[in-house]
């Protein structure tokens, strides 16, 4: 944070900023130091940002014209389709936005997984941002659920049930979830309900994640304590929200692609036909981003261990800063975590894959392997990695690395000042 | 703060005490009808029962009727389905249960068409035991509804019946 008082020029600005003193946060938030050496994988957060807003700005529009209730819903999401004035556009923004949002969210945690940015002094962004995960896994479940087609009621079905496997009060919570004794009206009505609120306790998430953010400041790739602002840090405008800003028209035009090019292929086809409670779909299967959840859910053999282990893949996420007990934050410097980095990398994308095949055979032995290495990552490798692990030397400085053949004595003379400190 | 203040509660603590424990029950009370509003409300459990016409329903058909939001499978089994499922050694059983527990009537196998495990339908006259097969994840259910094979904790669920007359059966 810069230390100096901010002092608005005009009158009316300073009689405002007293009684109010959001220019001084503007300003915080434009000078706010940032390291210099930040590269594209942390444009993201501003990424993110966009896709909640995205999310809540179509979200609050197929509102006004979708109508909540097993009778209708289905026709009503066919009429945004095809009468409603630029609806398709508009759905298919908010559709294939969730999957932008998660393909987003997905790159941040693994950055932040490559770097170690969970770790001390950041651990209450870290689990901010996990509770904004999982909320957000639940208003894309509840999203997916409103279109009343085969794949909303068979999905809300089999994650609702989840639930059941509870000893002595599942079918109770069941039929209070589902308002009945199956998926059924009162269920969408709900689920609609709750779809539109999460996006705002998630819009109040990530101003006390980026609250907490401001308070360390930011890691970066070299994942050393930087002093702040210094040769080491640039103002976050404009520097970063250009940087930001060209990061996300890259991003857009993937975006743009899916809507306009593609716009059903993150869907599945049995969602255009209309719920029915009779008949289940052959093979049914969760959104993308939720598949590596569902291999492992499938992986137990016992119904209330598999529900049991899939809640615990995200909670050894909750508990990762304290897990990795390495003082090295960033992989750079630590050679056999970033080995297991890409080995982790490569498990979930298996453990997705296996999500989407048949529970049976080679595919089920094969998502059981990669659900056990999916822990062992975690609760074994990380722990001991941290204790045993070789890890390369750590420069003091952003500027030093950059020094080695600088001939500016004045740079160095102010790094031979760092060292002694 | 003195010794004397840890041991003995004063009267401003039997206050606190008190004020926390009335807050606590009135917060409760409180709380409890905007949870309990999400339990099935009035004209769900008003279509707690269903009759069905079965005069139709021949030898080895089954049909599928709506109970309660559910599918209810109502099988009229054959001699052969029968046996089968009566010459079962029920120790081998995951979820041991008698067929004559299960189908009072021999001929007539009423059951709730979801699956224990996940809760999807299965299909009939399908698996490894000519019964049930559930295509999510895979459970195998014999002619008399049980488990045999697959991740599904219990056979399928029996629901309150009973025959009105000898053309219909009451669902709940």
């Amino acid at each position: 944070m810069s230390d100096h008082e901010y002092h608005p020029k005009s009158r009316l600005g300073k009689w405002f900023n007293d009684r109010l003193p959001l220019l001084t946060l503007a300003n915080h938030l434009s000078d706010y130091p940032t390291p210099k050496n930040l590269n594209y994988w942390w444009t993201f957060g501003g990424i993110l940002t966009f896709c909640l807003i995205t999310q809540i700005v179509t979200g609050v529009i197929l509102g006004m014209h979708y109508v909540a209730h097993a009778d209708l819903a289905f026709d009503s999401v066919e009429h945004i389709m095809r009468d409603v004035n630029y609806g398709w556009l508009i759905r298919y923004v908010h559709a294939n936005g969730a999957s932008m949002f998660f393909l987003a969210v997905y790159i941040h945690i693994f950055r932040a997984l490559y770097y170690g940015s969970y770790k001390s002094p950041r651990e209450m962004i870290w689990i901010l941002g996990m509770i904004i995960y999982f909320l957000m896994m639940m208003a894309a479940f509840m999203g997916y659920v409103l279109p009343w087609g085969q794949m909303s009621f068979w999905g809300a079905t089999v994650i609702t049930n989840l639930f059941s496997a509870i000893p002595f009060v599942g079918e109770s919570i069941t039929n209070w979830l589902w308002g009945g004794y199956a998926v059924d009206n009162p269920t969408l009505t709900r689920f609609f309900s709750l779809h539109y609120l999460i996006p705002f306790l998630i819009l109040g998430l990530v101003v006390l994640h980026i609250w907490a953010l401001h308070i360390p400041g930011n890691n970066n790739p070299i994942g050393i304590d930087i002093k702040k602002p210094s040769k080491d840090t640039v103002p976050f405008h404009p520097y970063i929200v250009i940087k930001d800003m060209f990061a996300l028209l890259i991003f857009l035009i993937i975006f743009a692609f899916f809507v306009f090019y593609a716009p059903n292929i993150l869907g599945h086809s049995d969602n255009y036909i209309e719920a029915n409670p009779l008949v289940t779909p052959a093979h049914i299967v969760p959104e993308w981003y939720l598949l590596p959840f569902y291999a492992i859910l499938r992986s137990v053999p016992d119904k209330l261990f598999g529900v049991i282990a899939m809640f615990l893949s995200i909670f050894v996420l909750v508990i990762l800063p304290w897990l990795d007990t390495s003082k090295v934050r960033s992989a750079l410097f630590r050679p056999l975590y970033k080995q297991f980095y890409w080995f982790l990398i490569a498990d979930v994308l298996i453990l997705g894959y296996m999500g989407a095949m048949p529970a049976e055979g080679i595919y089920l032995l094969i998502a059981r392997v990669a659900t056990i290495y999916y822990f062992a990552h975690f609760l074994i490798i990380l722990p001991i990695l941290g204790k045993k692990e070789k890890t390369l030397d750590v420069p003091l400085n952003l500027t030093e690395p950059v020094l080695g053949g600088s001939q500016n004595t004045s740079m160095a003379k102010e790094v031979s000042t760092f060292k002694r400190n | 703060m003195s010794d004397s203040d840890k041991k003995k509660p004063n009267r401003r603590d039997f206050i606190i005490t008190a004020t926390a424990t009335a807050g606590v029950v009135g917060v409760g009370a409180a709380v409890w009808p905007l949870v309990d509003q999400m339990n099935p409300d009035a004209s769900v459990k008003a279509l707690a029962s269903t009759e069905v016409d079965v005069s139709n329903v021949k030898p080895g058909q089954s049909i599928t009727v709506l109970w309660r939001g559910k599918p209810v499978f109502i099988k009229r089994r054959t001699k052969i389905e029968i046996d089968e499922a009566r010459n079962v050694n029920i120790k081998e059983l995951k979820h041991p249960e008698t067929d004559e527990v299960r189908a009072k009537n021999p001929e007539w196998l009423v059951m709730v068409g979801i699956c224990t495990h996940l809760g999807c339908v299965p299909l009939t006259d399908k698996g490894d035991y000519n019964g049930w097969f559930c295509p999510c994840h895979g459970s195998h259910y014999d002619t008399s509804g049980r488990i045999r094979k697959g991740p599904a904790p219990t056979n399928l669920e029996v629901p309150k019946y009973e025959f009105v007359n000898s053309n219909t059966i009451k669902i709940g």
